[in-house]
């Protein structure tokens, strides 16, 4: 049976499940949520008022046994910056989705009674629609006891917690990961638009689905085959993603002067070697605990860990080179398992690690909180932030409002969405893709930073504007095109360094769907894709004007490098030329 | 005897294994990262080099260092 679209209308708490129009049937992941959000949401609308809608959409090739192919894209327009939003997420909703042949689950309008909150169950005939009083209150991991036990221990589930019940602006939607633990769609506020709905959790039957259908199976076998090799083979995610985790990053950005330490006041951070993949790592085997675990099954790469504390007690999983960076070198605390143990409550709590370790390193710069106090912080996460205190309100309503209600300069957003990791200043194509992408502040939209720091895909000058634009460009196209294929983001570096990565993961597409796609033809795919982006955040109201890097980091330079923001507006918009 | 230079030579990853994080070492003047990474005996077959750093600028095997410089040697490593 061909695949469907599954779309739930809370207003009056119905569901219908139609066939999929001809011109979606070629789209999966972040190309088809774009285009339904783009095609059905009115830019305009209030991205918390009854006329937004979440999107989920699994990759084109996700469900099937291609390596890495775990993804879940979701798409509404963004509370957080008022365009449009595009978020994937690994764990476990995608294989089971496609498998059960949802090709996207469309959620709309606003319940008329919202004294309560909703469960949808989607089975292959049905959406079930219940109210449940009893988990309303209840933070991640509860809502995912309740649900493994009332389903099976394979059941999808994706969930808020109550920072996401009450709308904040720092909240994600966490999905359920392979052992039972949790991944988010982390960026954009989207707790809150599934909290708009008055949704608080949606689980996928993992019971009753069948095998992905394949056109060819013997193409697929053969393609699967070579990139899964090309994946094994790369020494970065054949050898050091899964041997130190996503966190190798920090010395390396540290030593470039790209690592923003106080709240973006410098590029390099005192506390780099006490928090770095090699400590980490380090800690990992003197603890127990593991450096290898997959996201997502069918996961080749294993960047994730589990981290223990000093007595072997779990600390927490899944924990990555932002959220480390955010509160060890932003926000500056420099002991890890005190990071760690707040990555696990920000986890059971369903706040964003980037949006949240961004808005406490520019509260450092108010009376909110000392630099550096990861106790305090913890604190103000577990009361004030779940409990929606005064507080907790103005820490949740993420950096750029923050920065409004305090009256400071120093706020790191474009389009109102904090930035990540990587200081603009210092990788300026990184800094490219911040300004220019229609996701806001984003560092998967564009990962420049392969070629401006770690030498894949040849190596452009971080410090240098030459050839930035052009190279955020072919990143962000290639990126877009990557998000609809339900492939992770770290495919990237085989296919930069590896000529028969990419070949291969479009035969896989071919072999899919019996299509015949080639790589122009990919590559259009991505151009569209940001093109319809686009154009939705123009007519939502962001311009030019909007394409910009703050302030501040075009007048300060950055220590040690004394790099600076030295684009003109013209040679940023130059990047809408294609 | 020849004039020498002092460098601060940092490892990183897996480069760590056995060897060390950071150290001072003195080399003859001239010398280049090619002959520094002679003398620390990486296993280069299994890890090749990702990133070569002098003073947090990217840089090739070729790179003439000069007195004090720091250099950070890299295996390819990758995240986000």
């Amino acid at each position: 049976m061909s695949d469907k679209i599954y779309r739930v209308d809370m207003s009056n708490l119905t569901y219908k499940i139609e066939d999929v129009p001809q011109e979606w049937l070629g789209l999966g992941g972040r190309g088809l949520t774009s285009t339904v959000v783009a095609a059905e949401v009115d830019p305009e609308c209030h991205p918390l008022g009854p006329n937004n809608k979440m999107v989920f959409a699994p990759g084109l090739l996700s469900g099937t046994s291609a390596a890495n192919s775990g993804r879940t894209s979701l798409g509404a327009k963004s509370p957080l910056t008022g365009g449009i939003k595009e978020s994937n997420v690994g764990g476990t909703s995608a294989g089971i989705m496609a498998k059960l042949g949802v090709k996207a689950l469309i959620i709309e309008g606003i319940p008329k009674d919202d004294s309560t909150f909703y469960h949808l169950h989607v089975t292959k005939e049905k959406v079930e629609i219940e109210a449940v009083p009893e988990l309303v209150g209840k933070d991640n991991f509860a809502v995912l006891d309740a649900m493994m036990e009332k389903y099976s221990k394979k059941v999808a589930v994706m969930s808020i917690g109550r920072p996401g019940e009450q709308k904040m602006l720092i909240s994600n939607i966490s999905v359920k990961d392979p052992k039972g633990k949790l991944r988010s769609h982390g960026r954009g506020g989207l707790g809150a638009v599934m909290g708009s709905k008055k949704i608080k959790c949606i689980t996928i039957d993992a019971e009753n689905y069948k095998e992905t259908h394949l056109a060819d199976p013997e193409k697929f076998k053969e393609a699967s085959k070579i990139f899964t090799k090309a994946l094994q083979e790369n020494p970065i995610s054949g050898e050091g993603l899964p041997a130190f985790g996503t966190n190798v990053l920090v010395n390396i950005i540290n030593e470039a002067g790209g690592l923003p330490s106080h709240n973006f006041r410098s590029g390099s951070s005192e506390n780099a070697e006490n928090i770095c993949g090699e400590t980490m790592a380090e800690n990992i085997k003197n603890r127990g605990g593991s450096t290898t675990h997959g996201c997502h099954a069918g996961c080749v790469i294993q960047c994730s860990q589990t981290y223990n504390d000093k007595e072997g007690n779990y600390l927490a999983s899944g924990f990555e080179y932002e959220m480390i960076w955010a509160f060890g070198a932003n926000f500056g605390i420099s002991d890890l398992d005190q990071i760690a143990k707040i990555d696990n409550l920000m986890d059971d709590l369903g706040v964003d690690a980037i949006e949240t370790g961004v808005t406490f390193g520019v509260a450092a710069d108010t009376d909110l909180i000392e630099y550096g106090d990861g106790e305090r912080a913890y604190e103000i996460l577990k009361n004030d932030v779940a409990n929606g205190t005064p507080i907790g309100r103005i820490i949740g309503g993420g950096a750029g409002n923050l920065g409004k209600l305090y009256g400071l300069v120093r706020v790191p957003v474009v389009k109102n969405q904090s930035i990540p990791a990587y200081e603009p200043r210092a990788v300026k194509g990184q800094g490219i893709t911040y300004v220019t992408t229609p996701m806001g502040a984003d560092h998967t939209a564009g990962y420049a930073v392969a070629t401006n720091i770690l030498n894949s895909g040849g190596h452009i000058d971080p410090l240098q504007k030459e050839g930035q634009v052009e190279l955020s460009r072919n990143l962000q196209i290639a990126s877009a095109a990557v998000d609809s294929t339900g492939m992770c983001i770290f495919v990237a570096f085989p296919a930069l360094d590896d000529p028969k990565c990419l070949p291969a993961l479009i035969d896989m597409i071919n072999a899919r769907f019996g299509a015949n796609l080639t790589g122009d033809d990919v590559t259009n795919l991505g151009k569209n894709i940001l093109k319809i982006e686009h154009e939705f955040n123009l007519k939502a109201g962001l311009g030019k004007a909007d394409d910009r890097i703050p302030e501040f980091m075009k007048y300060e330079t950055l220590p040690p490098t004394d790099a600076i923001w030295d684009f003109t507006n013209e040679e940023i918009d130059e990047f809408w030329n294609f | 005897m020849s004039e020498m230079i002092k460098i601060t030579i940092k490892l990183f990853a897996q480069y760590r294994e056995g060897k060390f994080k950071v150290e001072k070492r003195e080399y003859a003047k001239d010398s280049t990262i090619e002959d520094i990474l002679d003398d620390i005996g990486l296993d280069l077959g299994k890890f090749p080099i990702g990133v070569l750093m002098v003073n947090g600028r990217h840089v090739q095997e070729d790179f003439v260092l000069e007195d004090e410089q720091i250099l950070a040697i890299f295996p390819k490593v990758g995240g986000g």
